[in-house]
Formats: C-alpha cells, sequence, structure tokens
C-alpha cells in the first residue's frame, strides 16, 4: 500500500566485497580485535602508580567489571587467571555488536554466524580441555552422570546431560548472540524503511507524511534500545563461558556433598543448577 | 477499495506459497515468543521480589536473573531463526 519493498535478506547482510574473500564484516572484526587491543596496550603502558586518567581509567574499569560481576560470581577465586581470556572476548564481541548502531556503518558483525559459531567452538574446546585438565578422564564420566544420580536414571540422565552440554551449549551460545544481533539489525531496517516510505508517500501526503514521525520515533528508541543489547549480549556470553569453564574446573562437586550448595553465606559459589 | 483488489489479484500459486510461507513464519515466531514472554516475566518478577527483600544479595540475584533469563530467551531466539529460515530459504 505503501509501496513499501523489504530488500532481500542479502541486501540487509551480505556487502560487497572490498577485497575478494574479505568483507565489510571481516573488516568490522578486524577493527575491532585491533581497537580493543590498541585500548589496553595504551593503557598499559600508562604509569601504574599514579591515580587513572583517560584510557587507562576506561581500562581498569573493565576489568574490574569482569572480576567482579562475571568471574567471581561464576568460578570464584580460582578463575580469577582467566581474567585475559574474558576481557579480550567481552571487548572483541561488544565492539562487534557496536557498529549495528553507528551511522553508515550499520551492520553488527556478530549478526552473521561466522564470528559467534567460532567464538563459542573455542569457547566449548576451552571448557572441555579444562575439564580434562582439572579432572582428568573422570570428567567425562561427572559431564554423564552427575553425583547423586539413582542408578535406574542414569542412562536417561547420561543422554540428556550429554546432549546439553556437548551440543546444546555450543549451538545455544552462538545462536543466542547472533539472532538477537540479527533481530536488532532486522528492527532497524524495518523501521528506517517504513519511516522512509511513508515521508515519501505519493498520495494522501498531508496524513502520511506527519505520521511519518512515529516509527522515526521508534527507529531512536530501538537504537538507544540497541545499545544495551550490544552491552548485555556480550555480557551475557562472557558470563556464559565462565559458567562453563568454572563448572568444568570444579565438576559437579563431587568431593563436596550435595548439601554444600545449601550453606548460608555461601556467597561467592553461584548455583550450579544454571550450569547445564 | 485497495485492499479488495489486492485480495482478488492474489491467486497467483506462486504468490500463494509466499503467501502461506510468510503466515507460517508469522506464526513460528509468535508461538515462539509465547512461552519465553510468559518465562521471562516470571523470572525478573520473582528477582526483583528478592531484590527488594534483600537488597544485600541484589548482585547475585542480577547475575543469576541475566543467565536465566539468557536460557529462557534463547527458546524465543529459536522461533525467530526459523521465522528467518521459512520467509527468506
Amino acid at each position: 500500500m505503501f509501496a513499501l519493498e523489504f530488500p532481500p535478506i542479502n541486501a540487509l547482510l551480505r556487502w560487497k566485497d572490498l577485497f575478494p574473500t574479505f568483507n565489510k564484516v571481516a573488516m568490522i572484526a578486524v577493527a575491532a580485535a585491533l581497537i580493543g587491543s590498541i585500548i589496553f596496550l595504551m593503557a598499559g603502558s600508562r604509569d601504574g602508580t599514579k591515580a587513572p586518567r583517560g584510557v587507562r581509567n576506561l581500562a581498569e574499569t573493565i576489568v574490574e567489571f569482569i572480576e567482579d560481576q562475571i568471574i567471581m560470581p561464576t568460578m570464584g577465586r580460582a578463575g580469577l587467571g582467566w581474567t585475559p581470556f574474558m576481557i579480550s572476548l567481552f571487548v572483541f564481541i561488544y565492539l562487534c555488536n557496536i557498529p549495528g548502531i553507528i551511522p553508515i556503518i550499520q551492520m553488527p558483525a556478530t549478526a552473521r554466524i561466522a564470528i559467534p559459531l567460532s567464538l563459542s567452538l573455542l569457547v566449548w574446546v576451552i571448557f572441555i580441555g579444562v575439564g580434562l585438565k582439572h579432572q582428568g578422564i573422570k570428567y567425562f564420566t561427572h559431564l554423564l552422570w552427575p553425583p547423586g544420580v539413582p542408578t535406574a536414571l542414569k542412562p536417561l540422565v547420561g543422554v540428556i546431560e550429554f546432549l546439553s552440554t556437548i551440543f546444546i551449549r555450543p549451538f545455544s551460545q552462538t545462536v543466542r548472540l547472533m539472532a538477537n544481533m540479527l533481530a536488532g539489525h532486522i528492527l532497524l531496517v524495518t523501521f528506517a524503511l517504513l519511516t522512509e516510505a511513508l515521508v515519501q508517500a505519493e498520495t494522501h501526503k498531508l496524513f502520511f507524511i506527519p505520521l511519518g514521525i512515529m516509527p522515526f520515533l521508534m527507529l531512536v528508541f530501538l537504537t538507544l534500545f540497541e545499545v544495551l543489547v550490544a552491552f548485555l549480549q556480550a555480557y551475557i556470553f562472557t558470563i556464559l563461558t565462565g559458567v562453563y569453564i568454572g563448572s568444568s574446573m570444579e565438576g559437579h562437586g563431587d568431593d563436596h556433598p550435595v548439601s554444600d550448595h545449601a550453606e548460608p553465606g555461601h556467597h561467592a559459589e553461584p548455583d550450579r543448577a544454571y550450569a547445564h | 477499495m485497495e485492499a479488495v483488489s489486492l485480495l482478488v489479484q492474489a491467486v497467483d500459486p506462486a504468490d500463494a506459497k509466499n503467501a502461506n510461507a510468510a503466515i507460517g513464519a508469522g506464526f513460528a515466531y509468535g508461538m515462539a515468543a509465547i512461552g519465553p514472554g510468559i518465562g521471562i516475566g516470571y523470572l525478573v518478577g520473582k528477582s526483583v521480589e528478592a531484590m527488594a527483600r534483600q537488597p544485600e544479595a541484589a548482585g547475585m540475584v542480577r547475575t543469576t536473573m541475566f543467565l536465566g533469563i539468557a536460557f529462557t530467551e534463547a527458546l524465543a531466539l529459536i522461533g525467530f531463526v526459523v521465522f528467518i529460515l521459512l520467509k527468506f530459504a
């Protein structure tokens, strides 16, 4: 009715290659990695004994955020060695997400499945590796049968635990990041097109052109919302990584009885029930 | 009037197939959003209750809440992926 033509999905997601095999999504990813490294290298070269200013202030805020909000609740004190990995994961994903709302670029690099998939496969390899390192080959039996499972239920629990740990974890981590950013991207495109179609309407101009302000306001609101989503998805991806690595590090608590989790005042310990 | 003429035109088989795909896609996402909607509402509501009752535990509750939201939301997002597949693939 408004001559509203939604572009084909490839027009939204597949951009012209700058060079063969190097498109703008790859460029955003490379830029994100470079910007993240440069920020932390600059911060690292500042004098650490003085009060932090500028870049160092930013970097210290990020480090503190990762340590207090992500590592301590999921892995506890033993996980502090993972801080550099978590920081690079968080900063990289955030810097890949945020171009989704930067004018002219307007494309979250994580809306294509390549980056989320490779990151979650990396996490998959790491949490299995950590499990093997900390628990040896017993990691797999712990993985299949958490302690305290009745023998009659073992076949069922084994299948469910195997599927949820080995397949569902990387799959859901990938799809969560990719689909969130893709959904935000498509939502922005939709409202931008709606605004354009209403403002350029050829019939009933007096009615349609003022009406165009409504999708435009929605577009502004969604752009602000995408800032939040970009941060939240980076946070969730990193915290899930923390949960997975943490669960590999400690297993399902073979040494401690199950009632350990109910101990009052044990706040640093997360609820492992979510760590499936 | 415009709408009626559009309806009359839309009996082309290729168009009908696209229209069915679009309807299916719309239903797929709509249905997939119901459960997680209820789930996230319940989860956040309970978390706010817990934070109001025990503000000193707010940090831990918030972390756990985000984790729960992440797991619940995955279902809706899988529905969204199905929508994309039906509509565009």
